[in-house]
């Protein structure tokens, strides 16, 4: 009765009271706060599934559900057989103690993965911030959504299952184990957080970080010298843990600690103007007028050294390509890889094509942003593409000449390379300008590289096997029946008959460009691919 | 001379466009109306082959545009940023544009020369890229690229909009000096029906994809078409 009574009246106020019913605040502070953060997750579970790129390619999803999947049974693996392999390989001391003791070398290399792989949790802001939604509210969202990273839970697969067969084989007790677990707990918290700290504060700038890098270099020599061992230490330390499970608070309170300092961060970054605003980087003008000799394909090629080097995405194809000049140094300086008369045609494919392949594989999805100028402006299709063969091409000559110092390690390397190079201009080059024909996947160029799925489609993944794998297989065989010189000469062979067909080969390709123009324009239209 | 027949959008089992025929005749300043939804932008995508028509089709200049590329020379179009290239300086963006309509570097600086109170200082020698201006200098850039190289088909969707009134009426000015060449052909969409009036000597007013009005201009056409849109 009094219920009914109390509701009447609240029905009852007139209007102009009602306006000082402080409304939109009630909403953010009276309820609890499990709502909120149900109606955040559902937003998230929406811009998931909805995003275009889950409805669309069924065969992307299919491959990265393997992939993980994959990873989840490794760990799940090891962990449970982590005990029995130590003690079978490790002699001197406990599974528990030769866990403990290369923990130090996990975080560090936990951390530098994660620093290049794992994203900063985001939350479309910008439409919330002029909600009644209390920002605290936002803030802790974001964080403890980072919790519940792939990442996180990996680690996790691991060190669980090792912890209880260390208790079913009497190693620890129960309540060693938890302690124990616990810590890892803590220290893998501070990983999660430590590093939204590091990548907020370093992910522009990397080299700010090698004064640390440099701390951590002379840590590893002193260890390595046996001078001072700070992994002794660490592990001293996880000891210490199992004596005293309670220890396992400190980790904890530093994960604790380290979330509440992203917390602030984030807090007071909370504005437009600060965080939300993008920069504005001041234009600088490139002379590029030595690249008119390229007559009608100047314009284009122009453009695209533009898209490389203005944008975060695709210029880091260019530090990706410089980079991988050094991937020859594992093989040639490794006597099993160079005993492998195939390795020299794999790296040269490599190593020459590399950028091809990063650059090429996302062609035409580079222009995505402007596809449709592209498309109504003056330009004929197989110009278009001849262009983007032609900076190709350019690439792989520029890559070869980078290749040559490997002459150091025998000429016929030279040779294994050259082939390879032929080989990526005659016939790489259209297969990934045709392929590119299926691209309908937006790419944001200012997003960065790693570990971005951005834009990737079937096509991606279907394109690798007759780039990498054919060169390589046709080149063995031909080996196995007669000598590396035939090998060499008839791939370089079919790469010159490649270059040779260029033109009516680019026709065709042309021709399913334009069959698939109308699809392409549409998927680059989608926003958040 | 462009002209539409049988002209047809469906998407799954709506109808976003139907045009039974067309006729826009060179020299034309033509103009577009209708409310959100009614076609316009789709009308100008099926122009610029941007998306396929469920039937029928259009030819620019004898050229049906799905069938042949050939129209691409006289024809310039600003539909929205997409057209814009975001890492460019404006000046740099004229200038390719430029090169793709085999403007050399003179006669674009004479262009920009020319529209350089439409610009109003806020575009060149900015040391600014295209993403980095706001939406009205963005479109400002567009629309004056669509000048470079002499187009004969000249497609502006909604250049209105976005802009501050004193580049609208400097804007009005530029697409009537165009309108009064006989060679240069201009099509022009807005939501604003006394832009359109004042700028267009022919207004076809869209309604869910059909031509509902087609009228040339006179006194009354800003009335006629309020008391069609003043439902």
């Amino acid at each position: 009765m009094w219920i009914i009574s109390s509701q009447n009246h609240i029905e009852t106020i007139p209007p102009f009271i009602a306006i000082f019913r402080p409304k939109s605040f009630n909403i953010a502070t009276s309820k609890p706060k499990t709502p909120m953060f149900l109606k955040f997750l559902k937003l998230e579970w929406k811009a998931f599934t909805r995003s275009s790129s889950m409805g669309q390619e069924i065969a992307v999803k299919i491959l990265l559900g393997f992939l993980g999947l994959y990873m989840v049974a490794s760990c799940l693996v090891l962990g449970f057989a982590l005990y029995h392999l130590l003690t079978e390989y490790v002699a001197d001391r406990s599974p528990i103690h030769a866990v403990n003791s290369v923990l130090l070398l996990w975080v560090v290399m936990e951390l530098f993965m994660r620093f290049f792989l794992q994203t900063l949790p985001t939350l479309n802001i910008k439409p919330l911030m002029v909600q009644p939604i209390k920002r605290n509210t936002v803030i802790h969202f974001v964080l403890i959504k980072s919790i519940f990273s792939f990442y996180n839970i990996l680690s996790l697969l691991v060190f669980v299952p090792f912890a209880i067969t260390c208790i079913k084989n009497g190693m620890l007790t129960l309540s060693q184990a938890l302690g124990w677990l616990a810590a890892i707990l803590g220290i893998l918290l501070s990983i999660n957080f430590s590093n939204f700290l590091l990548k907020k504060k370093f992910a522009d700038n990397v080299q700010q970080l090698l004064p640390y890098i440099f701390i951590a270099g002379v840590l590893a020599a002193l260890e390595y010298f046996g001078v001072f061992s700070i992994t002794r230490y660490a592990a001293r330390a996880m000891d210490y843990v199992l004596n005293y499970p309670a220890l396992a608070v400190l980790p904890l309170a530093i994960g604790l600690g380290l979330y509440l300092w992203n917390y602030l961060t984030l807090r007071s970054n909370f504005h437009l103007d600060s965080s939300l605003k993008s920069k504005v980087t001041e234009a600088k003008a490139l002379n590029l007028s030595w690249l008119d000799r390229f007559g009608p394909l100047a314009p284009f090629i122009k453009l695209d050294i533009k898209l490389l080097w203005r944008n975060k995405r695709p210029k880091s194809t260019l530090y990706m390509a410089v980079f991988f000049l050094a991937y020859g140094l594992f093989f040639y300086t490794s006597n099993a890889y160079s005993s492998l008369a195939a390795s020299k045609v794999f790296v040269g494919i490599f190593m020459t094509g590399i950028f091809m392949i990063n650059f090429g594989q996302f062609i035409p999805a580079w222009d995505s942003s402007y596809y449709p100028l592209m498309m109504s402006q003056n330009i004929p299709l197989k110009e278009y593409l001849k262009s983007k063969a032609a900076l190709m091409y350019l690439s792989i000559l520029i890559l070869f000449l980078g290749t040559l110092p490997y002459a150091y390690f025998g000429i016929e390397i030279v040779f294994a390379h050259l082939t390879a190079a032929i080989y990526n201009a005659g016939v790489n080059i259209p297969v990934l300008l045709f392929s590119g024909s299926f691209n309908k996947k937006r790419i944001d160029l200012e997003k960065s590289v790693f570990m971005n799925y951005q834009g990737t489609g079937a096509a991606q993944w279907l394109v690798g096997i007759p780039v990498l794998v054919v060169p390589i297989l046709i080149w063995y065989v031909i080996y196995k029946f007669s000598s590396q010189t035939t090998a060499n000469l008839a791939l370089a062979g079919i790469g010159i008959i490649g270059i040779a067909f260029n033109s009516p080969v680019l026709g065709f390709i042309t021709q399913a460009y334009r069959e698939r123009k109308y699809e392409a324009i549409n998927g680059f239209k989608q926003q958040d691919a | 001379m462009i002209e539409a027949v049988n002209l047809t959008k469906t998407y799954g089992n709506t109808t976003v466009l139907n045009i039974q025929n067309l006729v826009i005749p060179k020299g034309e300043s033509f103009g577009l109306v209708g409310n959100n939804g009614a076609g316009k932008t789709t009308f100008f995508s099926l122009l610029l082959d941007l998306i396929q028509p469920s039937t029928g089709h259009i030819k620019n200049q004898e050229v049906q545009v799905n069938t042949s590329e050939d129209w691409k020379p006289f024809t310039s179009a600003f539909i929205d940023e997409s057209f814009l290239i975001g890492y460019l300086t404006p000046e740099e963006y004229f200038y390719f544009i430029g090169d793709l309509r085999a403007q050399n570097k003179a006669d674009v600086d004479a262009l920009l020369h020319k529209h350089s109170e439409f610009f109003n200082d806020e575009i060149l020698n900015n040391k600014k890229y295209l993403r980095d201006l706001s939406k009205g200098n963005q479109k400002k850039v567009g629309i004056i690229a669509t000048l470079i190289g002499n187009p004969e088909v000249v497609i502006l969707d909604e250049p209105f909009a976005n802009l501050d009134p004193t580049t609208q009426i400097r804007l009005k000015r530029i697409i009537k000096e165009l309108a009064d060449d006989p060679n240069v052909t201009i099509l022009v969409s807005s939501h604003d029906l006394q832009h359109t009036v004042e700028v267009s000597n022919r207004i076809v007013a869209l309604h869910k994809g059909e031509i509902v009005k087609d009228i040339a201009t006179s006194e009354e056409t800003l009335k006629e078409l309020e008391a069609f849109f003043a439902v």
